[in-house]
């Protein structure tokens, strides 16, 4: 509607007659005028896109995966740095776990022997007194037996002299009752 | 209600006179420059700060220039990466004459064949003196294909031969027709929904349809519109893997 109301006023297509209102993507006359606001355009478009808006946009790019390179890098390079932390760690605690583990060894062994050495020496002492015990046993009952010899002797030489009257000689006595124990 | 009429060159400044050619700035120039304006502030003001983390435009702008990078290295190598600026501004430059082109009453540049040829021949252009220059008489190796027996090799040398040089006519007329076709097929359902709008109630149930459609026909045309440009771009791209290695 707007158009065609604008045709009348459009009094500036003189032109028109003169191009004959033919087709007007195929009016030759228009051709030259249309070539060259293209090219110069066109040029402009093109100096402006490879001078400065290409390498621009390029740089940004080129600048943000250059900055997430780095950044990833930089990430692995803590993450092997905790990684190292914690074998390092670790094997701070097994070496710590195997020290423990010796020094308990030791201190038991020590233990051990200083108990088996102890035995030893209350073993020694224990057998000592047994043998003085003995011993003392012994001297008991040689005297007890002494003893008894000369009981035995006297009842004899009394038992004799009863009987017989004649107090019978000391070593005769002896002699008898030696017999008599021994059989 | 002319559909041609949209594509009608304006001179809105007459500036110099040569011959009998008038040379004035027309309404084609003044979308050109709005366009221009368009692509700087994009790629030149949103990325002023440089910022680590980008803002929305900025990572627009960071977008197209991956995409057109991916797309031109996967298409012809690293090599290739030294006509980035090339493609790069052919891209947005068509993308945003396209969908510019889209909104009521504005001119839609890209539906002026000259234009399009302007930039099939750039391409063409730079293929063959690229070629030539890098690779010298190697570069018609491009028309000879390997592993051919020698009995259909002329034969095939032939095709080789007229489908390269059918390429800017290819490549411009269906960048030009796409636009030109879309915006024709849009101004006549538009002119129906205003011709039955005129006829009372009944007319105004009948302009329903064609409003529909209309309305469904400016959403393909965006469509159609990015991805034209994006065909543009990739041909260019496939064009000038030719220039880089002919070998093939």
């Amino acid at each position: 509607m707007a158009q065609n109301s604008a045709e009348p006023v459009g009094s500036v297509e003189v032109p028109a007659s003169e191009h004959g209102r033919g087709f007007p993507p195929f009016n030759t006359e228009t051709f030259v005028s249309q070539l060259l606001w293209l090219a110069l355009i066109f040029l402009a478009l093109y100096l402006l896109m490879s001078r400065i808006a290409l390498p621009r946009v390029g740089s940004i790019l080129e600048a943000r995966r250059q900055r997430i390179k780095d950044d990833l890098a930089e990430a692995q390079r803590f993450k092997d740095a905790s990684d190292a932390a914690i074998a390092a760690h670790e094997k701070a605690l097994a070496e710590a776990r195997a020290r423990a583990q010796t020094l308990a060894n030791e201190t038991r062994a020590k233990a051990t022997a200083a108990a088996e050495a102890r035995r030893k020496e209350v073993d020694a002492k224990l057998r000592a007194r047994i043998t003085e015990a003995e011993k003392a046993i012994a001297g008991t009952r040689s005297a007890a037996l002494a003893n008894v010899r000369s009981i035995a002797g006297e009842a004899a030489a009394a038992i004799v002299e009863r009987l017989t009257g004649i107090a019978p000689a000391t070593e005769e006595v002896g002699q008898a009752v030696s017999n008599a124990i021994k059989r | 209600m002319d559909p041609i009429h949209q594509f009608e060159i304006k001179n809105l400044l007459p500036i110099i006179r040569i011959g009998g050619t008038e040379i004035a700035f027309t309404n084609s120039a003044l979308f050109m420059l709005i366009a221009l304006a368009l692509i700087l502030a994009l790629m030149l003001g949103a990325t002023r700060s440089r910022a680590l983390v980008p803002g929305r435009l900025q990572a627009t702008a960071e977008m197209v220039y991956e995409f057109v990078a991916d797309t031109l290295r996967s298409s012809a190598g690293q090599e290739g990466m030294k006509f980035f600026p090339l493609v790069f501004s052919i891209f947005v430059f068509i993308l945003v004459l396209n969908v510019i082109g889209i909104i009521p009453y504005a001119f839609t540049v890209t539906s002026h064949i000259i234009i399009t040829v302007a930039f099939a021949l750039l391409v063409f252009l730079t293929v063959v003196i690229y070629g030539f220059w890098r690779h010298g008489l190697r570069f018609l190796k491009l028309f000879v294909p390997s592993g051919i027996p020698i009995y259909i090799l002329p034969l095939v040398t032939a095709i080789e031969v007229m489908s390269f040089f059918s390429r800017p006519v290819s490549h411009s007329v269906r960048l030009f027709a796409n636009m030109l076709a879309g915006h024709i097929t849009l101004k006549v359902f538009g002119g129906f929904v205003v011709m039955l709008g005129g006829l009372g109630l009944l007319g105004w149930l009948g302009a329903a349809l064609p409003l529909a459609l209309t309305t469904v026909l400016t959403a393909l045309e965006l469509l159609v519109a990015l991805l034209q440009a994006y065909v543009f771009a990739i041909l260019t791209c496939i064009y000038l893997n030719d220039a880089v290695h002919p070998g093939h």
